[in-house]
């Protein structure tokens, strides 16, 4: 049996009471690639906090695989762009899993640095002021620190944002690398070409999994189709979500599964409101 | 030589309370400067200004108690001051609220019971010694307080440097790295508040935040990193300590604010002057580099 290194039971996140997540059951195979996919508000971010632990589960929970690191590239960093810092500094926050709080920088450490920068194209950059990146080289610095924390779990929220197409390729490049050393990675990403073309396997989310599996099955159009008809918007009336309402039967089938792929959704979840 | 002699070292060596006010705020800016850099670089300088007014009803709760000694008015300073910064940071991190109006809320609540509390018992001239200080009758206890407090704050700095460093730079990278993330700023919070406190017997609680703010923002405009920012703020902070005492000696003011209007003229020279000035940004750098 391959090892898992996630594993969501029943796992419910959200905000103000409103679901963002709802009853995610399955496992993250250790080593996958895996794209996550799916309408604005469909819980991709969210799934990624949840993860990492900055958002605490509504319902359920999230199981990391013993002494599995993560590291997280949000979405929307809350980098303070004006605080007096070089690109140096930023990049060797990255240390921190390894020398902590006090642990002293070293020479070695200052060289993983360089070459941090050197993989994503920023050799050079060691010193320069961090108000003076550009929005897609602040973006390859943040990329840097991934690559300098070293960690066996890789959480990107839609990393491609205001990258040019070339940083897109080495973006990527680096990826596959990662995924060639056994990393398990999750990437949130909205090209779908990008994803068929580079990622073995998929989440379609739309606030639940709509398909996870091998990609070619779950982009399917069908699949497509009905993460289309997602309906984003909240309810502020909608009906609680009774402990009852869901049996565990019909949802934990992914974890008992020796084997990752292709699975469809359509018999667990259907398309309807399970809420009742 | 003799009339230099007379201007700058006479009054130190000849009087026992200039050396003791000099040797008392040279100490407070080896504290509270680097604190007022990060202050300002958490974009919370009025926080500061917030805070030194919410000491005020534990000093004056001291005072009520125990008339005009240092002890329990520095105790009762320190409590209010914790209360008001614990309360507004917790407000903040826990609820939609941000720390701006949290803050103002519980340092105006904290004021207004202040000022009662003195007007109760005081008259007004010990209000204005509770609000302005005297940095000329610094007593020893006064002195080991103020010395006391540096060492915790300069042995918290070495010691939080980094998770402060991450706190400010990017807190959402530090919440998913470590648990670090919200005691850093309590911890620091507390250091604001200890900091004032040492401050307010010298200089009083409103212009204590004024050794810590304006050395600070100083400092911005000649450098672009903070570990030279704080160590050029403490100078600077030492320069106006200094240059305020020799003022308000050779001139007859008080020493309060003599030393945080020599700051003042610091700050006023560094935006005009600075490497990040205005002078420098206008008319010096007005040629351009090819890449």
């Amino acid at each position: 049996m391959t090892q898992t290194c996630l594993t969501f039971r029943d796992l419910t996140l959200g905000y103000n009471s409103h679901p963002a997540i709802h009853h995610l059951d399955g496992t993250i195979r250790k080593g996958s690639l895996t794209a996550v996919v799916g309408a604005n508000g469909s819980g991709k971010s969210t799934l990624m906090k949840g993860i990492v632990g900055v958002l605490k589960p509504m319902a359920g929970e999230v199981v990391r695989a013993p002494g599995v690191r993560a590291a997280y590239l949000p979405q929307q960093s809350e980098l303070d762009r004006s605080f007096p810092a070089r690109v140096l500094d930023l990049v060797s926050l990255g240390l921190w899993p390894r020398r902590g709080l006090l642990g002293r920088h070293t020479k070695e450490d200052r060289e993983s640095v360089s070459q941090a920068l050197m993989a994503v194209g920023l050799g050079g950059f060691e010193k320069r002021p961090i108000d003076t990146l550009s929005g897609g080289q602040l973006q390859r610095t943040l990329f840097a620190r991934v690559l300098l924390q070293d960690a066996d779990l890789i959480l990107l929220d839609e990393p491609f944002n205001a990258v040019d197409a070339k940083t897109v390729g080495d973006l990527i490049a680096l990826i596959k690398r990662w995924h060639g050393e056994e990393r398990t990675i999750l990437v949130v990403v909205h090209d779908l070409e990008l994803v068929r073309q580079n990622f073995p396997e998929t989440l379609l989310l739309a606030r639940q999994p709509v398909a996870w599996g091998e990609t070619r099955e779950t982009l399917k159009p069908e699949n497509l189709l009905r993460a289309r008809r997602f309906h984003e918007a909240w309810e502020e009336n909608a009906p609680w979500c009774e402990p009852d309402g869901h049996a565990h039967g019909e949802t934990h089938d992914h974890i008992h599964h020796d084997h990752p792929h292709g699975h469809d959704y359509d018999h667990h979840h259907g398309a309807g409101p399970r809420a009742a | 030589m003799e009339m230099l002699y007379g201007l700058f070292i006479a009054p130190f060596a000849d009087f026992g309370f200039m050396q003791r006010a000099l040797f008392g705020s040279l100490m407070l800016s080896l504290g509270a400067c680097p604190i007022g850099v990060f202050l300002m670089l958490r974009r919370m300088s009025l926080s500061g200004d917030a805070m030194a007014h919410a000491i005020l009803p534990g000093a004056a709760a001291g005072f009520l108690f125990y008339g005009l000694e240092i002890l329990p008015m520095t105790i009762g300073g320190l409590l209010a001051g914790i209360i008001v910064a614990l309360g507004a940071g917790a407000v903040s991190r826990f609820t939609v609220q941000r720390e701006d109006a949290s803050m103002a809320a519980f340092y105006l609540i904290s004021l207004a019971i202040g000022v009662l509390m003195v007007s109760i018992r005081g008259s007004s001239v010990d209000l204005m010694h509770v609000l302005f200080g005297t940095v000329l009758a610094l007593n020893n206890e006064a002195l080991i307080l103020i010395g006391g407090i540096v060492v915790v704050t300069l042995a918290s700095l070495a010691i939080f440097w980094r998770a402060l460093v991450a706190e400010c730079l990017d807190p959402l990278f530090l919440r998913s790295v470590s648990r670090l993330g919200s005691p850093v700023h309590f911890i620091f919070l507390g250091l604001v508040v200890l900091n004032l406190v040492g401050g307010f017997q010298a200089l009083g609680t409103l212009l204590s935040v004024g050794l810590m703010m304006l050395p600070a923002a100083a400092a911005r405009f000649w450098t672009a990193r903070v570990e030279p920012m704080c160590v050029l703020a403490v100078l600077i902070g030492f320069a106006s300590c200094v240059a305020g005492l020799l003022l308000s000696y050779h001139a007859s003011l008080p020493s309060g604010p003599a030393i945080i209007l020599s700051a003042g003229v610091v700050y006023f020279a560094s935006i005009l002057l600075g490497t990040r000035g205005i002078l420098r940004a206008r008319i010096i750098h007005h040629r351009h580099r090819t890449a």
